[in-house]
């Protein structure tokens, strides 16, 4: 390959780097000013608030280690949604296939040793824990993305319903047949999980665990399956253009399973992580949202796995700075989700940010999901 | 038409900027009372665009729009209407599911005629409104029953309906857009006298189309456009084809297709007592037999929505068959999946190129596999390889002169004939025993039909069986040896291109039985 040829392969990626950052970077500047004004009309001062969020997130190892323990699952959820949207499927099932994977996660790692009457080696352990969330995850969502492909149910409706059963069916066994017994215990939750099906700290004293460099490789994972290989070129075709993808004799009712499976396996491993790598066991209304933000991280990031790593530490520095934020100022935490809220409206109605910029159209839009039987 | 009837729409210095196109540079255009204007010229020549912004759907860079001596300005169709501007799009605005009635009250519901200050939850008043379309109809020689629905109506009919819903909104001034590109040329004829009668009542006509003979038979005067600019005008009675098809390309063209003899050998595709389904599940092909062999062109011509589209996706694998048998070289591919039959041996170059043919987000290197992306040396353990992507695409750009940029650039970027070339030259280049080309050349311009049309009669001749499906008789008769013509879903006849007059074959399309 001659010179020139890469560099119109390399111009032709950055300008698209450009117009992907260009958009997100303006509507999170905008929303920072608008929340500024928020803060200054309710009477605080937003220059003091910023600092303390800031202060909050990055003001210490200590802060940035909780930041990573905040993005970590957000960038497998944020994953999640972005490779469903990659395969034109909108997947709002994050939270129940989360709640799923964290609840098998916890059954394993505390039920295998009792099963087998002796702890397994921790490789193996772990491994058995981190997959059966990851398998049920799949499961969760390939029902769903089935539904869709072979009888044109649409997936938002299946998602939001299947989010209602798996949330259920884990409450129920929080409360029943996986309540830790512990007399002492009265809150809805597992027992610990054994040691060996832990993900050990990055430092110790520190909560950010190796959880979080997991999240980056399956990041570098979701990329390289997307760009890389020929059933990522599958997957994007038929979210780009089902007609054009059967056309060219890809079996679009086959991948689009096969997509909401992928994707509900990474929901469904952001809850195993939680619960292997920082609470060491389940506990009803951990997730705060997850599947939820998920959606805005993976709008926020365009859909693509760099963008979804980069908005999840923003989502997790948010929150975390939050607290301090509000212990500095006494501005209330809440006002975060009112800028989290202004960050996903201008991105996804992006004709604001570019009217207030005066920023063309460019490129295509994005397809995030068809209407009924698209 | 005498020169000193009244100028009812003028446009001066009209520009209009495109991202990398200057769509319209300085057009000037008037149309008089009474009179049909014709505006020629190629796909891209700015016709569209200069209508659009007469019809208030684009908004001009520069210059002004005069209606009956007073410049106007349009932000939107709404403004248009007001001032007596109606548009007849190429593809119809109606309503399959509404009456003929509720199709023309549909958006102007509180505009009643009666009492224009109607609120806007008052009852609709069917027969109020069913009463003013009967009475249009009737003037002139619509022929339409309004309480039918739209759905159940022929292509021809719901043209008129386009039509009445313009006169109801009081149009004086009528913009058609390419408004024979779906019909038969009996049905023309009759849209032909339609707009005659038009005329004698006054009202004004623009006609948009690509089609000589057609401006020569109704046209008053003709407009010629060409890159945005208004290149010449001519008066029927003293022009040509010929010179109009010059004025309009810039060039000589030469509107037939240089081949040989075909010499056809053995039967590659046959179809036997086909029956197929359409969308609604109502019976679209027939017992439909025939035979392509290599080295031949077997055109299907019929007017659009005889089952021409049903049998290029039957045949693809993208359509479910209902009974019959389909075989290609020797094996039968009547149940098979569109992967199977690619494979055993068929290029095809889909109707809709937008939909099937390209992932228009994709760029054109990326466009340019999607039919062998899986295969070597394209993908090797399960990997796209990069590097033979871009040595197919750079290939392929220079043997089929895609006008591109570069390869990296999204498909969506490229004009249509360019669009069509992507797709043209990634089908052909595949090696393969059948081409099935469903409208290969449509919207195309004349220099594009061109290149298509010689390359396909280049597979031909090495041998390869080519069924071509086309809704423009002149394309079949061109580019056919054996042409078989479709009505109601079966084949009416099967000539060879030699022997048949074009007048025969708008006969059978329009179902009249051969002897």
């Amino acid at each position: 390959m001659s010179n020139s040829e890469n560099n119109e392969r390399w111009k032709s990626a950055l300008k698209a780097v450009k117009d992907a950052i260009l958009v997100p970077t303006l509507a999170i500047i905008t929303a920072v000013i608008v929340g500024g004004l928020v803060i200054a009309v309710v009477g605080g001062d937003p220059f003091a608030a910023y600092a303390g969020l800031f202060q909050g997130a990055f003001g210490s190892v200590k802060a940035i280690s909780e930041t990573g323990v905040w993005a970590t699952p957000y960038i497998f959820a944020g994953l999640a949604v972005a490779l469903a949207f990659k395969g034109g499927l909108f997947n709002i099932g994050g939270e129940g296939q989360l709640a799923l994977g964290a609840t098998t996660s916890a059954l394993v790692g505390y039920g295998l040793p009792l099963w087998l009457g002796y702890e397994p080696p921790m490789y193996i352990h772990l491994t058995l824990a981190l997959g059966a969330g990851a398998l049920v995850g799949f499961i969760w969502g390939a029902i769903p993305g089935a539904l869709k492909a072979y009888t044109g149910a649409h997936e938002v409706i299946n998602t939001i319903m299947m989010n209602y059963i798996a949330l259920n069916v884990v409450s129920f066994l929080m409360n029943g047949p996986m309540k830790d017994h512990n007399p002492l215990n009265v809150i809805a939750r597992t027992p610990l999980i054994a040691e060996g099906a832990r993900i050990a700290p990055i430092f110790s004293g520190l909560r950010i665990h190796w959880g979080f460099g997991l999240a980056l490789l399956a990041a570098f994972i979701v990329w390289w399956l997307l760009w890389k290989t020929t059933l990522g070129f599958e997957i994007r075709t038929v979210g780009a253009n089902p007609d054009a993808a059967k056309y060219a004799g890809i079996n679009v009712k086959k991948i689009m399973t096969l997509t909401m499976g992928l994707s509900g396996m990474l929901a469904g491993l952001a809850g195993s992580i939680e619960v292997t790598g920082l609470n060491y066991r389940h506990e009803l209304g951990f997730s705060s949202g997850y599947g939820f933000d998920a959606i805005a991280i993976a709008l926020l990031g365009k859909n693509h796995p760099v963008g979804v790593v980069l908005a999840a530490i923003l989502f997790a520095a948010m929150r975390n700075g939050a607290t301090r934020m509000q212990f500095l100022t006494q501005i209330p935490v809440d006002i975060i989700s009112v800028i989290q809220a202004l960050i996903l409206l201008f991105v996804a109605a992006d004709s604001i940010v570019r009217y207030i910029y005066r920023i063309k159209q460019s490129g295509e839009k994005v397809v995030l999901t068809r209407g009924w039987g698209g | 038409m005498a020169d000193n009837t009244k100028i009812v729409l003028e446009a001066k210095g009209i520009t209009k900027q495109f991202p990398g196109v200057l769509a319209n540079d300085n057009v000037n255009f008037n149309l008089r009372e009474g009179e049909v204007h014709a505006l020629l010229g190629e796909n891209g020549a700015g016709k569209s665009t200069l209508m659009n912004i007469l019809y208030g759907l684009y908004k001009a860079d520069g210059g002004e729009v005069i209606v009956n001596g007073q410049p106007i300005s349009l932000h939107s169709p709404k403004d248009a209407i007001v001032h007596g501007i109606g548009m007849v799009h190429q593809h119809f605005m109606l309503i399959p599911v509404f009456s003929v009635t509720e199709n023309i009250m549909l958006g102007s519901e509180t505009d009643h005629r009666k009492n224009p200050t109607e609120a806007p939850l008052a009852k609709l008043d069917r027969e109020e409104v069913s009463r003013l379309v009967q009475a249009l109809s009737d003037k002139y020689g619509f022929n339409i029953d309004p309480s039918s629905l739209v759905g159940d109506l022929p292509v021809g009919v719901q043209q008129r309906v386009e039509i009445v819903k313009a006169l109801y909104r009081h149009a004086s001034i009528l913009i058609l857009d390419e408004p024979t590109a779906v019909l038969t040329p009996q049905e023309a004829d009759d849209l032909f006298n339609i707009i005659r009668e038009l005329k004698k009542q006054g009202v004004s006509i623009i006609f948009i189309t690509h089609k000589l003979r057609e401006v020569l038979a109704i046209a008053d005067r003709i407009t010629v456009m060409r890159g945005g600019k208004v290149v010449g005008s001519a008066i029927p009675s003293e022009s040509d084809e010929h010179q109009l098809a010059t004025m309009m390309v810039g060039r000589e063209v030469i509107l037939k297709v240089d081949k040989e003899p075909a010499k056809p050998t053995d039967v590659v595709l046959s179809v036997k007592n086909l029956r197929v389904l359409d969308q609604r599940d109502l019976v679209a092909i027939k017992d439909l037999s025939l035979e392509v062999k290599a080295g031949e062109i077997l055109g299907v011509a019929g007017v659009q929505g005889n089952g021409q589209t049903e049998l290029a996706e039957a045949l693809t694998g993208l359509r479910k068959i209902e009974s019959g048998t389909v075989t290609l070289s020797g094996e039968d591919v009547t149940h098979s999946t569109p992967r199977h039959i690619t494979n055993t041996g068929l290029a095809h170059i889909p109707e809709d190129r937008q939909k099937h043919g390209l992932v228009l987000g994709y760029t054109v290197a990326d466009n340019m596999i999607l039919c062998d992306y899986f295969k070597f040396p394209f993908s090797q353990n399960a990997m796209l390889q990069q590097k033979a992507i871009d040595v197919n695409a750079r290939k392929l750009i220079e043997d089929f002169d895609v006008r591109t940029p570069s390869p990296y650039v999204s498909a969506s970027k490229l004009s249509g004939g360019n669009q069509q070339k992507v797709i043209v030259a990634r089908e052909l280049s595949r090696q393969v025993d059948l081409v099935i080309a469903s409208q290969p050349t449509r919207g195309l311009d004349v220099g594009s039909i061109e290149y298509i049309h010689n390359q396909i009669v280049k597979m031909r001749d090495r041998g390869v069986a080519v069924l071509v499906i086309s809704a423009e008789l002149d394309e079949i008769l061109a580019l056919s040896d054996r042409i078989a013509v479709m009505y109601r879903g079966e084949v009416v006849a099967v000539v060879e291109s030699k022997t048949v007059s074009k007048e025969q074959l708008g006969l059978w399309m329009a179902g009249g039985k051969p002897d």
